[in-house]
């Protein structure tokens, strides 16, 4: 199909880090305003670091590519510096996405800075 | 990788049978239908034929047949053109709040122009209740539009029972019949219609043609004005190679209903239906059981969304649709998914198969086969686990 570039599709086919993660340190949850997908994003933290990233995602084939991409693309990185992951940097990463499914991206981006924000309050806590 | 066509409410194929009686009247057969020498009198005749091939499949006089570029301009031309010759009369319009887009938008236009209109409800299976007809209608009422079945759903609406309380009224009957034309028996008089709106490319034909069904004596004004084509009705010359392959189709068609041939789409339809609902869990029929047309399954699965079913489809190489938010140019969940009372999480993962004439039985028996797997595919991805705990 010509909808998706060839990257969207891959990631479609075979998305990386499904699933949950079970002591998560930080967890965001977003859904979708404008079509009501959902998605479920996780992350484990080390000396600042990502070192872990799953989600769960129910939305169109573009939701769960960027939902897959970005736990990509956050491994390793500091928290700081994966939160200025923005969702034209995602959208970028799959070698685009079209017009009208720009706003999926927004769920991943969101759903990350959620995350971070869960594991920084909890962090507090602590 | 053989390719599964399962999307024949969008579009079918074009018989190879119409376009070989289209051929001639693009290079040889050119002449304008309105002209007097011998080429546009061969082309008056071919769209003659063809006008009472369209008129014979739905039990209409050939006078009473009017070319347009499709479902689309029929069903606006019906409801504008009685809106604006009526208005003396009244200015309501009854229609449903399951219509095609081609009436809403048109229904909506005229309430900009003061006209009042009522959206009728419908009930779970995407029935409207003839009662609802009649109290709807009021000493101002000019129209009562509905569809002869559903697109999506397939239900087909009791329009005889609904023309019963419209005639009785004397208020005008309009259906859009582009699903059903050609699929099922029709005949305009039996169902008590003044206007039907057919369109090519929904039973085999070329796209880009249809045809208006007016019964003689209603008052219309044009949509299209210009010339004194179609009896001073719609103006431009004639398409008349699409003409042609319209009526081709009808011809077509009038045989295959005459044989029966659609109950071979019917067995196969609920060979689906059953297949599906055997091996999947959380998963709901869409329409009425019976009550629908003999191609359409329309399915919720739960917990998944429309567009990466397709997509996963496609990948198998099966071709389908769905009334998703996400697979709409609008992010909005198909209004008729809503109106039957799904909530926007259900109609997300909606998946609508729908069979044509050369559908087999190997195809259906892979579709059941490989659709389990997506499935479960696409719910290991979902943050709901059998339930829709955590969704506000
Ligand atoms: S998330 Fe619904 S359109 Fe992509």
């Amino acid at each position: 199909m010509g909808m998706y570039s060839d990257k969207v599709m891959e990631h479609f086919k075979n998305p990386h880090n499904v699933g949950e993660i079970k002591d998560a340190d930080g967890i965001g949850e977003v859904g979708n305003p404008i079509c009501g997908d959902i998605m479920k994003i996780y992350i484990k933290v080390k000396d600042g670091k990502i070192i872990d990233c799953k989600f769960k995602t129910f939305g169109c084939g573009a939701a769960i590519a960027t939902s897959s991409m970005i736990t990509e693309m956050v491994k390793g990185k500091g928290i700081d510096e994966a939160l200025k992951i923005s969702n034209k940097a995602v959208a970028e990463a799959l070698g685009g996405l079209p017009p009208i499914k720009m706003h999926c991206s927004n769920l991943a981006a969101d759903g990350l800075s959620k995350a971070i924000e869960d594991y920084k309050q909890k962090s507090k806590k602590k | 990788m053989k390719r599964i066509y399962m999307d024949h409410a969008a579009t079918t194929s074009t018989d190879v049978e119409v376009v070989k009686a289209m051929e001639p009247y693009f290079s040889l057969k050119y002449g304008n239908p309105n002209s007097i020498h011998s080429f546009g009198q061969e082309a008056r005749e071919a769209v003659e034929e063809a006008r009472e091939k369209i008129a014979h499949l739905i039990g209409a006089n050939p006078s009473e047949i009017v070319f347009t570029a499709g479902g689309t301009e029929a069903d606006n031309y019906a409801i504008k053109g009685i809106a604006w010759a009526n208005q003396k009369k009244g200015n309501h319009i009854i229609t449903s709040k399951i219509e095609h887009h081609a009436v809403l938008h048109s229904c909506q236009f005229l309430e900009k122009q003061g006209f009042r209109v009522t959206y009728l409800p419908v009930d779970k299976y995407g029935l409207i209740d003839p009662e609802d007809v009649k109290k709807a209608i009021t000493d101002k009422t000019i129209l009562v539009t509905i569809m002869h079945a559903n697109n999506e759903i397939g239900t087909i609406e009791p329009i005889k029972e609904i023309s019963k309380v419209v005639k009785k009224a004397g208020v005008y009957f309009h259906i859009d019949s582009v699903q059903t034309v050609g699929h099922i028996p029709i005949d305009v008089n039996d169902l008590g219609v003044d206007m039907l709106s057919m369109s090519g490319h929904k039973f085999y034909g070329p796209n880009g043609v249809g045809a208006l069904y007016l019964r003689k004596g209603t008052r219309i004004v044009n949509l299209i004005d210009g010339g004194a084509q179609e009896k001073n009705r719609r103006a431009g010359t004639e398409n008349v190679a699409g003409i042609v392959g319209l009526g081709k189709a009808a011809e077509l068609a009038e045989e295959r209903l005459t044989q029966g041939k659609e109950k071979k789409i019917v067995r196969l339809r609920d060979k689906l239906i059953k297949g599906i609902i055997d091996k999947i869990e959380n998963v709901r029929l869409n329409g009425h059981p019976t009550k629908r047309l003999p191609g359409n399954a329309n399915f919720c699965f739960e917990f998944i969304e429309g567009e990466s079913m397709l997509l996963s489809l496609d990948m198998e190489g099966v071709a389908a649709s769905s009334g998703s938010a996400c697979t709409s140019g609008s992010l909005t969940a198909s209004h008729i998914l809503l109106a039957i009372g799904l909530p926007p999480e259900i109609a997300h993962g909606s998946l609508r198969l729908t069979l044509g004439k050369d559908n087999t039985e190997e195809e259906i028996d892979y579709v059941i086969d490989i659709l389990p797997g997506i499935i479960e595919k696409l719910r290991a991805l979902s943050p709901f686990k059998g339930n829709w705990e955590g969704l506000n």
